[in-house]
């Protein structure tokens, strides 16, 4: 049985196409895809992002726990700092891809996706030691992503709380009267911020922002461009890109993995696991096509590896995909051929990130 | 939704036009929404034979293939070219973005009447 976040009733007043996603109801597109990712890359785009989940540690060994279960290292944060990290296990798979915000010396907040927020919560819990205690937020908050070149324009009209730094966040802001932690963070490879506020406050913040916004052409999005614009982002995706069978380095993550900390769970597997034999690539695909998710990419007559994720990218205005490959066909430029459903179909391998912002087209 | 009087529809939700003998098919105004925004199209070529209620080709959203099958039988004798640079054509104009024709079809007294299709239409809503 399906679980509606707090904004269920206005996506449905605004002709929201409801999906089941992670246990949970939610839009996958209101005008259309095409439409909300083209928003997002040239004014605005709102995003009900409640179904994250929210997880707290409190206590004096916090930072301790959190240094040794995840890859990367958390010491010399400043409160409000946020930092992005795989959680892995004794083999170096991945359990998740999450962020960790500090809110204190003794308190720090993670963001965990939406479809491992049990399995995180539990894995954490199974690791704890200390003076620490885990506590399952989730269901008190809802999250807001307000995406795009306006998002800063159009929140100041309801915030003085503007985090200045990318992966930075005010923790005790307030938007719109509601109390919420305002992040400088997103997952569209645009500027934008993800705002964190009481289940019961989420309905009069989303109206809030949608009449900021409306002059600047601020739309509700779903998943659906959500997938797209990440995708065009090259930003990663967990159980595509990352998974418990494929690991940190070999979904080019490594500068989110810090060897010379004293330890952390996997650290001897992922030592070991260096030079990867197989890592992730983009690719371009240059015959009649589109690849997706499973896929699977050939160097002549011999399979290399497979597609992770992929789709018709509405900015750039081509197939592109994520793709899981052996090192020896991950160079730029090299060539390669796709099976998609039965036809052989070319593609090449591109640099990463498909798109960024600093790069836009006129 | 538009469900023009005069054409006849599949179960699958393409139209059919019949216009001297051969059949021109498209998308229904229904399909186009339930797919979404189309950003690719697979059609036979001309010459191909296709058969009634079987895959003659897909479409591509953003999200998903989903395939076109022929309403009648007979052999496909022009294709679109304009979709294949402009695919959401089909969204825009579903019943002046045809996708192919057909000559001397089979299968055309099977097809549903406007009404037939939109009471098929209403039941899967439910």
């Amino acid at each position: 049985m399906e679980r509606k976040t707090p904004l269920y009733d206005r996506h449905e007043a605004a002709g929201g196409k409801i999906v089941p996603f992670a246990g949970w109801l939610l839009p996958v597109q209101y005008t259309g895809i095409i439409a909300e990712h083209m928003a997002v890359r040239t004014a605005c785009g709102l995003f009900d992002v409640s179904h994250m989940g929210e997880l707290e540690l409190n206590g004096s060994d916090s930072l301790a726990n959190i240094n040794r279960l995840l890859t990367n290292d958390f010491s010399g944060m400043y409160v409000g700092q946020a930092r992005y990290s795989p959680m892995c296990y004794e083999s170096g798979g991945v359990v998740d891809d999450l962020i960790v915000y500090k809110l204190s010396d003794t308190r720090y907040f993670i963001v965990v996706n939406a479809a491992n927020k049990d399995k995180d919560r539990d894995w954490i819990m199974a690791h704890l030691y200390g003076d620490c205690v885990l506590t399952d937020r989730s269901d008190e908050f809802a999250q807001i992503a307000l995406q795009g070149p306006k998002a800063e324009e159009i929140l100041r009209r309801i915030s003085d709380d503007i985090p200045a730094k990318y992966y930075s966040a005010v923790p005790e802001g307030k938007a719109a009267g509601k109390a919420c932690l305002i992040s400088r963070t997103g997952y569209t490879g645009e500027d934008g911020f993800e705002l964190y506020c009481a289940a019961e406050d989420a309905a009069d913040l989303w109206d809030a922002l949608l009449e900021a916004g409306r002059a600047d052409g601020l739309i509700p999005c779903g998943l659906g461009a959500r997938d797209t614009l990440r995708l065009e982002a090259a930003m990663p995706l967990y159980g595509h890109e990352l998974s418990d069978s494929i690991n940190p380095y070999e979904a080019n993550l490594g500068m989110f993995v810090k060897p010379e900390k004293p330890d952390f769970i996997g650290k001897a597997a992922l030592e070991k696991a260096r030079p990867v034999t197989r890592r992730r690539v983009g690719l371009e695909v240059t015959g009649r096509g589109i690849a997706r998710e499973g896929c699977p990419v050939y160097d002549g007559d011999r399979q290399v590896g497979l597609v992770t994720s992929g789709t018709h990218c509405p900015y750039l205005g081509k197939a592109v995909a994520l793709a899981l490959v052996e090192v020896s066909c991950a160079e730029v430029g090299k060539q390669v051929i796709l099976d998609i459903r039965g036809k052989r179909v070319e593609a090449k391998v591109i640099p990463l990130p498909f798109y960024k912002r600093s790069q836009k087209k006129d | 939704m538009n469900i023009p009087a005069e054409l006849r529809y599949s179960r699958t939700h393409e139209w059919v036009k019949m216009e001297d003998g051969v059949a021109v098919i498209g998308l229904t105004d229904h399909a186009q929404s339930q797919l979404g925004d189309l950003v690719f199209v697979n059609l036979p070529a001309v010459g191909d034979e296709v058969f009634a209620e079987e895959a003659m080709g897909d479409v591509e959203s953003v999200k998903a293939v989903s395939d076109i099958n022929s309403p009648v039988g007979g052999v496909v004798s022009a294709v679109n070219e304009e979709l294949e640079d402009s695919p959401q054509l089909i969204n825009e104009k579903p019943y002046e973005a045809w996708l192919v024709k057909v000559e001397n079809p089979t299968g055309v007294e099977e097809l549903l009447t406007a009404q037939e299709y939109e009471t098929l239409i209403a039941a899967e809503q439910e």
